[in-house]
């Protein structure tokens, strides 16, 4: 017999682990894994606003994520300053305001922990719905632009000659990684997130031959490295996130090393 | 496909400047399909800021871009670097261009004579073999204009006669417009209806022969007329080939 909370965190770390794999395979290809943790540190200031509002609504977290990276598209219009410095500046900007609107809270004592690895052993029922409906929608949003996505990702100048919606497409992407991390956040925390879409992705690349099996191969080991650091956490009470990113990074080691290649 | 017989591309006083910088002042070109125009200009001369205009990667700061909406363009840009971390053979590559089957694929590489590299991961082509790839992509999906930004770039010089070669025949046996930039006049004369030699703005242009004779190529290129002798001389061969093509143009 298998207690609640564990089965709801199964489902809700296979659910996140099945598209984080995918988002994170463009975002080893775009070399972009900064934005995902800026995108995440802005999530604090996410959880700041949720509380300075007393409620708990995903939409606070979304809204935040979302309006982060649309900051980013906009500031990156001028040249003078590269992606990964305005990535630095929005990431350390969003967390201390984060970090200074939970200190002005005086009825609010928390340990921030939480939200640094995550709470999964916590995850509610509602919380498992909001997740689902993001990582459908997500997963949906991917399915219809991974090709043109893809080709950006090749060439940005030849896929907009060829038809490409470039800018559309980036925003979109961009859109779903910030939904994804604001519902995410729960799973995993704020500094383990971007783990989670980076290293299935790396460990994938290790025995992908087209970006298909890449994505697919993400998604699996992703989901593996959730299953098994769930168990590893409850069988030795470590924390969970720690034990899912550590998992996921084994699976990197062994594709890496070719362990089980035979001779 | 548009009309027959009206312009593929137009430019009209097209200018551009960067920070108040004019890179480019008053260029006026057509492109007609069937017909190859050549860029050619020294380094800075702002051709593949033209070029990018002209497919509406870069907006124009002043002037007119006309291009007809209907028609399909095949570009090849000037480098394209693929990372190792994606895993992408050269057929994956090709297919990337949007409404391609890979029928369509394998006859683009075998115009191109790259049939054997299909499985190989594109990063693992050589120079030249990207090129000829990145020619095969612009290729696919007939496109009604050719868009190519150095073809022959880090190609050898017998291999530079190859892709000229192929880029008329495609042109000739699909009737397509061809804009190009190029460095060497020669190479591309026999090929080539009108040139443009561009810094900045277009110094002079015309029929091939009509532009190696005039004094303002001369001069935009730093050379003077006496070592284009040793120069031709070293590809004396080359030259019999272009005068039994040579389109008249004036």
């Amino acid at each position: 017999m298998i207690d609640e909370f564990i089965v709801n965190a199964l489902i809700a770390g296979v659910l996140v682990a099945a598209i984080a794999g995918p988002l994170g395979c463009f975002m080893v290809w775009r070399k972009m894994a900064y934005f995902g943790d800026t995108i995440s540190h802005s999530a604090l200031m996410g959880v700041a606003l949720g509380i300075a509002f007393d409620s708990e609504n995903p939409i606070i977290m979304i809204a935040t994520c979302s309006a982060v990276a649309i900051m980013l598209l906009f500031l990156q219009r001028d040249r003078r300053f590269s992606s990964d410095t305005l990535l630095g500046i929005l990431a350390h900007g969003t967390l201390s305001i984060g970090m200074i609107v939970i200190s002005m809270m005086d009825h609010f004592r928390t340990d921030m922990m939480y939200y640094l690895v995550g709470d999964i052993l916590a995850i509610s029922e509602r919380n498992i719905y909001t997740i689902a409906g993001v990582v459908g929608i997500t997963a949906v949003c991917l399915f219809f632009i991974w090709r043109d996505l893809l080709s950006l990702t090749v060439h940005e100048d030849l896929a907009h000659t060829e038809g490409v919606k470039v800018s559309r497409i980036k925003i979109i992407y961009m859109l779903l990684i910030a939904f994804l991390v604001a519902v995410a956040l729960k799973v995993i925390g704020v500094l383990l997130i971007t783990a989670l879409m980076i290293i299935p992705a790396a460990a994938a690349r290790t025995i992908s031959k087209t970006p298909l099996q890449m994505i697919m191969f993400s998604s699996i080991g992703g989901i593996a490295a959730v299953i098994s650091g769930i168990a590893a956490s409850s069988q030795w009470d470590v924390p969970t996130g720690p034990a899912i990113v550590l998992c996921a990074t084994l699976l990197f080691l062994i594709g890496r090393f070719n362990i089980f290649k035979k001779a | 496909m548009g009309d027959n017989t009206s312009p593929l591309l137009r430019l009209e006083n097209v200018c551009k400047s960067y920070h108040k910088n004019l890179v480019l002042e008053n260029i006026s070109f057509t492109v007609n399909r069937g017909e190859t125009v050549t860029l050619i200009g020294p380094n800075g001369a702002g051709k593949s800021t033209l070029m990018k205009i002209s497919l509406g990667i870069l907006e124009a700061s002043s002037g007119e871009v006309h291009r007809d909406k209907s028609i399909s363009i095949g570009y090849m840009p000037q480098k394209v670097m693929i990372d190792e971390v994606l895993p992408l053979s050269v057929r994956d590559f090709l297919y990337l261009r949007p409404k391609t089957s890979y029928d369509d694929v394998a006859k683009a590489l075998e115009t191109v004579r790259l049939t054997r590299l299909a499985d190989q991961p594109v990063q693992s082509a050589s120079g030249g073999e990207m090129q000829r790839i990145l020619l095969a992509r612009a290729i696919l999906g007939k496109p009604d204009l050719l868009v190519l930004d150095e073809p022959v770039q880090g190609i050898d010089i017998m291999g530079q006669q190859e892709i000229y070669g192929l880029i008329a025949k495609i042109r000739d046996e699909t009737g397509c417009g061809v804009l190009m930039i190029s460095h060497d006049l020669h190479l591309v004369m026999a090929s080539t209806n009108q040139v443009l030699c561009l810094n900045r703005h277009i110094c002079c242009s015309g029929s091939p022969e009509f532009v190696q004779r005039n004094p303002e190529y001369h001069a935009m290129m730093g050379r003077p007329m006496e070592g284009m002798a040793i120069y031709t001389h070293n590809h004396g061969l080359e030259h019999d080939h272009e005068y039994h093509h040579g389109h008249d143009h004036d």
